[in-house]
């Protein structure tokens, strides 16, 4: 604040207290108790005593007065003056950060320093770890974690990028980005129906053998590079195992061709700027005692 | 003083009444309407781009500001779930600010890049579908309408009169931005900025 800012609210404050000192002097009347003088207002034959304010009700008044100095006094108030204690709002705040920090950092930065293996069993650390998922991961993956249309089940054991504590805690600090492309355009309708069928073949489902046999030749060009021959999946790139009958997006025939028609890209974000290491490493470790 | 005077003559009653309301105005208020802290916006502030400018329009045309607000206030507990609280810098832009005071639902002031587009849209259709318990209405329609193309560079126009610096360059090609765009596609882009530009780790 400006020297000329801060000396605009000194004047205006001054004034302000001995206005309202004045006022409530100036208008004090000294006598006694009730007596019979009214202040000549006459209403309907109804008359209004001018008697003194109760002595409590001035003597609060006085109190604020007092108050409101010793509060400009102690606290920050009078422009740039900083008060007598220093206090300020960031401050105050940092000083709840410190205190907290030293209580459970310390705490946090313990179980930081063991292997998630170890830890993902500790009683301690998933009730931990559950109230970091509430407020972190419960949005997309459910409070119990087992996820839903589009948002992985953390859960089971199925992994669309791998289920040891170092990939879950990749996928927790750098986020992911799925990435099936849309295949409607390069394959065409037909190819569309033809791999659904042959997919709903290798999980034992009904599909129409030509369909099949015709799918199986598009999957083996176009699908083999992500999900791998045997369409098993491939962690490294997020590619699902297509035979297991788990489905990210659903696994009636539409949903099947939706996918491989217009592709998916769900994306994880990333946590590195949000949230510290030491939390990470403990939603990691919950994250991963929950497939244990 | 006597009463008297006061009390029978009314254009003096109005006359002191507005002084003594004004000294917590002027003591208040006024320093801050020149203050650098209230006025210089945070580094890399920038005024929100066409698409965005039309999504913080469907986010007060749906009030979401009812029940969401953009405000973190320097609280242990509000930062460890919401991030950095705010500071005035990164509002000098809004008009009007959209920093609420009631909260049904969290505040937003930095979702921008917690939740994929995908989970924002899924939860706009139906929060119950990814919020089991969420007591949020859906908003189905932002799915079907269109933005009005031809509104964006009036409004980009209009802001710039009250401060906010739109170059020529953003309000010629306002409407080639958001032509054809739906208006949850708006809402998204607008919801994935906010308050990206102060991170801090919880």
């Amino acid at each position: 604040m400006t020297s000329f800012w801060s000396l605009w609210i000194i004047v205006l404050t001054i004034i302000t207290i001995v206005g309202i000192t004045w006022v409530l002097f100036g208008n004090r009347k000294r006598e006694e108790r009730q007596t019979d003088k009214t202040t000549g207002h006459v209403a309907d034959g109804i008359e209004e005593y001018d008697n003194p304010l109760p002595a409590w009700w001035f003597y609060m008044f006085v109190l604020t007065i007092v108050w409101s100095i010793g509060y400009l006094i102690i606290y920050p108030g009078m422009g740039n003056y900083p008060g007598l204690i220093g206090w300020t709002q960031v401050g105050q705040y940092d000083k709840q950060v410190a205190v907290a920090d030293e209580k459970y950092r310390a705490m946090r930065d313990r179980y930081l320093a063991l292997p998630i293996e170890e830890i993902s069993s500790d009683p301690a650390v998933r009730k931990m770890g559950m109230r970091m998922f509430s407020n972190n991961c419960a949005q997309c993956h459910g409070g119990d974690a087992r996820g839903s249309y589009g948002f992985p089940n953390l859960a089971d054991n199925d992994w669309l990028y791998g289920g040891t504590p170092a990939d879950i805690k990749t996928s927790i600090t750098a986020g992911r980005q799925g990435s099936m492309p849309a295949w409607g355009s390069v394959i065409g309708e037909q190819g569309v129906n033809d791999v659904t069928a042959y997919i709903m073949s290798i999980n034992g489902r009904d599909a129409n053998e030509k369909n099949v046999s015709a799918g199986k030749k598009v999957f083996q060009t176009y699908c083999v590079a992500c999900h791998g021959a045997d369409a098993s999946g491939n962690t490294a790139m997020g590619a699902p195992n297509l035979k297991n009958g788990i489905w990210l997006y659903g696994g009636s025939a539409e949903q099947i061709s939706h996918s491989i028609r217009a592709g998916r890209g769900g994306v994880m974000p990333a946590h590195a700027d949000t949230l510290s290491e030491d939390k990470i490493h403990i939603i990691a470790a919950y994250v991963y005692g929950l497939s244990q | 003083m006597k009463h008297d005077v006061i009390e029978k003559n009314v254009g003096l009653m109005i006359i002191l009444t507005l002084v003594a309301l004004s000294f917590g105005t002027l003591v208040e208020l006024v320093p801050l309407m020149f203050a650098k802290e209230t006025h210089e916006p945070i580094a890399g502030l920038k005024p929100l781009p066409a698409l965005e400018l039309e999504g913080r329009d469907i986010y007060i045309r749906e009030g979401c500001n009812n029940c969401h607000s953009q405000m973190i206030r320097p609280l242990r507990a509000e930062t460890e779930r919401y991030g950095h609280y705010s500071v005035a810098g990164e509002f000098v832009y809004n008009h009007p600010h959209l920093w609420g005071s009631k909260r049904t639902g969290p505040d937003l002031a930095r979702v921008g890049g917690r939740y994929s587009d995908d989970w924002h849209r899924a939860h706009m259709y139906n929060p119950r579908d990814v919020v089991p318990e969420s007591n949020m209405p859906a908003f189905k329609w932002l799915f079907d309408n269109e933005i009005d193309a031809q509104r964006t560079p009036k409004k980009m126009t209009a802001l710039s009169k009250v401060g906010v610096p739109y170059t020529e360059e953003d309000i010629a090609g306002a409407t080639a931005a958001v032509e054809g765009r739906t208006e949850i596609d708006a809402l998204i882009a607008y919801l994935q900025q906010l308050g990206t530009l102060l991170q801090s780790r919880r």
